[in-house]
């Protein structure tokens, strides 16, 4: 896949704290990538930095095979953490304002921002103050700002922060809809089940420096710590489960409908999935098999501890 | 430099200004209360002292009858059998502005009565005393075998032209009364220009920065022309109100013009303006207002209004550009107002010194301290306001605009690195050892 944007070697220090060292990366076109660490790791910075908010010290920033400019900019949608809208003024005064700072023509904006508020529902909204508006349809405004530009980048900083379900469900299926138009997506979150279900990538930045890069799946195939559930019909050989030396029982239940799980943990390297399927199958009758993959989050909290 | 940015940048702030309820009445409503100001008292005179006002005199010396002089609006009738108490009792019946009582002895004490039913206007009792002071000072001469018109004749007032020649020997006229009111009025109106509009700045990013609207503009366009698209929208939002203003005025001003008398209009002013009228004039026996109103023309006439018009466009576009970029600077870095008290008392401590100089500069604008002030760039355009209507030397009128200009663009860039760099600093009280490592960035 072709690389939108290729971080290299960014290294950025504030008076008195180092907020980035080397961080090298890139992000594949159309992907969804996850930004992901605990607070002060130098995500916002970092995205800072993409956005040309911030200089770098060191390093630069590719956008396809060309250094990053200002110009690019119109290429890019952002919705920063700290957010914040001119409460005096009308929401669609506001969105055609900041459409034209991102290169668009008065007709262009108004055009497109009458499509994507039809797309969202919110025409009622035109021409109100946002001052008039609750924070969650502030929250979208600022949303339909950071794509008015059709971007090919978009940029978003803890997006479902003080959202509602019924509107992070909102934002989850505009962001998955804007990756099928071909808009790549960066995401700082620390919402852990929102990357496992969003992103491709992530990058898992601690102490100003990467700590973890790598396609989800793969991460958790890589973080996996051979566990398994098995859930099995009565009658269940249990001299027989129990003596395997491949694996021990770490947990066994029965559940209210009368059928037996059991959680195991393999131990020997050389024991493959199909072993294990081979073995039970000769202890009882196997209604549910699971290979037991870690969360987002249990990488995340596993890897930043280690450190 | 990206214009076009700038440009939307400004524009949001000029329409989203312009269009504010507060600006509208402020705009419309300053120039009403304005005219009201000026000419409220003078539609009083007009108007309603412009009624003719009979004064009943009761001569006990007999020496007055039929020599007071009258006037468009102050008749005198003389009650020759009639005595002050009769006169005074007969006030309310015969229409009676006042009775007039002139004593037997008036000669020897200058004393009269002057009994109404309200309190007699100064108008109406300058004239009796003029009046009366000439006839008494006349019937001494006669007394005293003088004729009264050689006194007249001999009678002299000494005016001085005050000329002022610069070094190539040209020749100016100076006239000290009214340039005095005109600087000073348009010393303080330049300053609370300023510092309204470039405090209309600081409140703008204060707001953006409380908001936190900042990080998203930052995202779309350098801070540096967000800066000045802000300032140059907000200037223009000034010059607007500026303009209104004196069209407005000058409107309202014709109109009340048109409906007042423009002879009772003037008359009435000059006597609201009596103060500025040298007092040797105000001496004179008679006022005559031909000789008032030609002088008052003349003084008016050497005032410049031009050069002053012109000096305060200049140097409030400059002032302003240069203390709204500070003022930027410093609402960038804050995160209240009071937070920002200690950045912009040195700011303005300069124009605060300027203030308490202020005596010293009108009573001596050629002075180095008035000169020195005229071209440091934060009291400058206070002080040249004050000094121009004084007449400056050509020289130093163009340094003063060329260290201003120097110091606008100076302080812009410096702000511009400040601004940068502190708008998206928040929670984190900023220090002048902060600011000074962003300036050596």
């Amino acid at each position: 896949m072709k690389t939108i944007l290729s971080i290299k070697n960014i290294s950025k220090s504030y008076i008195n704290k180092i907020a980035l060292q080397d961080v090298t990366f890139d992000i594949p076109e159309g992907c969804i990538f996850g930004l992901l660490g605990p607070n002060g790791a130098g995500k916002t910075t970092l995205i800072r930095i993409i956005n040309q908010i911030l200089i770098p010290d060191k390093g630069e920033i590719f956008f396809y095979d060309k250094k990053l400019s200002l110009n690019d900019l119109i290429y890019f949608g952002y919705l920063p953490e700290e957010r914040g809208l001119y409460k005096k003024m009308k929401v669609c005064d506001q969105v055609i304002f900041f459409a034209q700072l991102k290169g668009l023509s008065k007709n262009e904006a108004t055009e497109k921002a009458l499509l994507l508020f039809e797309r969202l529902n919110m025409k009622q909204l035109w021409n109100k103050k946002i001052e008039e508006l609750s924070k969650g349809m502030q929250q979208k405004i600022q949303f339909i700002i950071s794509i008015i530009n059709n971007p090919k980048v978009l940029i978003l900083d803890e997006p479902f922060t003080g959202l509602d379900p019924i509107n992070i469900m909102l934002f989850k299926n505009e962001i998955k809809e804007l990756q099928k138009n071909g808009t790549t997506i960066l995401i700082s979150t620390h919402i852990m089940p929102s990357v496992e279900e969003l992103c491709d990538r992530i990058v898992l930045l601690n102490n100003s420096r990467i700590v973890l890069e790598g396609e989800v799946y793969y991460l958790k195939k890589k973080f996996k710590k051979n566990l398994y559930e098995i859930e099995f019909e009565p009658p269940v050989n249990n001299i027989l489960i129990a003596h395997n030396i491949n694996y021990q029982i770490i947990e066994t239940f029965v559940t209210s409908y009368g059928t037996i799980i059991y959680k195991l943990k393999v131990n020997n390297e050389n024991y493959s999935t199909k072993d294990l399927l081979q073995d039970l199958i000769k202890t009882g009758k196997i209604i549910k098999f699971n290979e037991i993959l870690p969360t987002m989050e249990e990488i995340f909290v596993n890897v930043i501890k280690n450190q | 430099m990206n214009v076009k940015k700038i440009f939307i940048v400004l524009k949001r702030e000029y329409i989203e200004r312009v269009k504010k309820k507060s600006f509208i009445i402020l705009t419309l409503l300053s120039p009403i209360l304005f005219s009201l100001i000026i000419f409220v008292p003078v539609y009083i005179k007009v108007v309603i002292e412009s009624e003719e006002k009979v004064i009943a005199v009761v001569d006990s010396s007999k020496l007055f009858y039929d020599l007071l002089p009258e006037t468009k609006d102050i008749k005198f009738k003389y009650l020759r059998d009639k005595t002050f108490f009769e006169a005074e009792q007969e006030m309310v019946k015969e229409g009676y502005y006042a009775v007039l009582f002139i004593p037997n002895n008036v000669l020897s004490i200058p004393t009269v009565t002057l009994s109404s039913l309200k309190s007699p206007s100064i108008n109406v009792k300058l004239h009796i005393i003029n009046s009366l002071k000439t006839q008494i000072e006349a019937l001494k001469l006669i007394k005293n075998n003088v004729d009264p018109s050689i006194i007249y004749a001999v009678k002299t007032n000494v005016n001085v032209n005050v000329v002022k020649i610069n070094e190539r020997g040209e020749r100016k006229t100076i006239s000290s009364d009214l340039r005095l009111v005109v600087s000073v009025i348009s010393a303080i109106l330049i300053y609370i220009f300023i510092f309204m509009y470039a405090g209309m700045v600081f409140k703008g990013v204060l707001e953006e920065k409380t908001n936190r609207i900042v990080e998203i503009i930052a995202s779309c366009i350098k801070p540096f022309h967000w800066m000045m698209g802000k300032i140059l929208g907000i200037g223009l939002v000034a010059i607007t109100q500026f303009f209104a203003w004196i069209i407005i005025t000058l409107l309202i001003s014709f109109i009340i013009g048109m409906s007042l008398s423009k002879t009772y209009l003037m008359e009435s002013l000059i006597q609201n303006n009596q103060q500025l009228i040298p007092f040797n004039i105000l001496q004179q026996s008679q006022l005559n207002f031909s000789e008032i109103l030609k002088y008052f023309n003349k003084i008016v006439s050497l005032i410049n209004f031009k050069v002053i018009f012109f000096t305060f466009i200049i140097f409030f576009v400059f002032g302003y550009f240069m203390y709204s970029a500070i003022f930027a600077a410093i609402g960038s870095m804050v995160e209240t107002d009071s937070d920002a008290q200690q950045f912009t008392l040195p700011i303005t401590l300069p124009l605060l010194v300027t203030i308490l100089l202020l005596s010293t500069i009108i009573s001596n604008p050629d002075s180095p301290i008035s000169v020195f002030l005229s071209i440091l760039p934060l009291t400058s355009p206070v002080v040249m306001l004050i000094r121009i209507a004084y007449g400056v030397p050509i020289i130093e009128f163009i340094i003063s605009v060329l260290f201003l200009i120097a110091a606008f663009i100076l302080f812009t860039y410096f702000s511009g690195k400040v601004f940068r760099t502190s708008l998206l600093i928040f929670g984190k009280k900023i220090t002048y050892k902060d600011i000074l490592i962003w300036l050596k960035s």
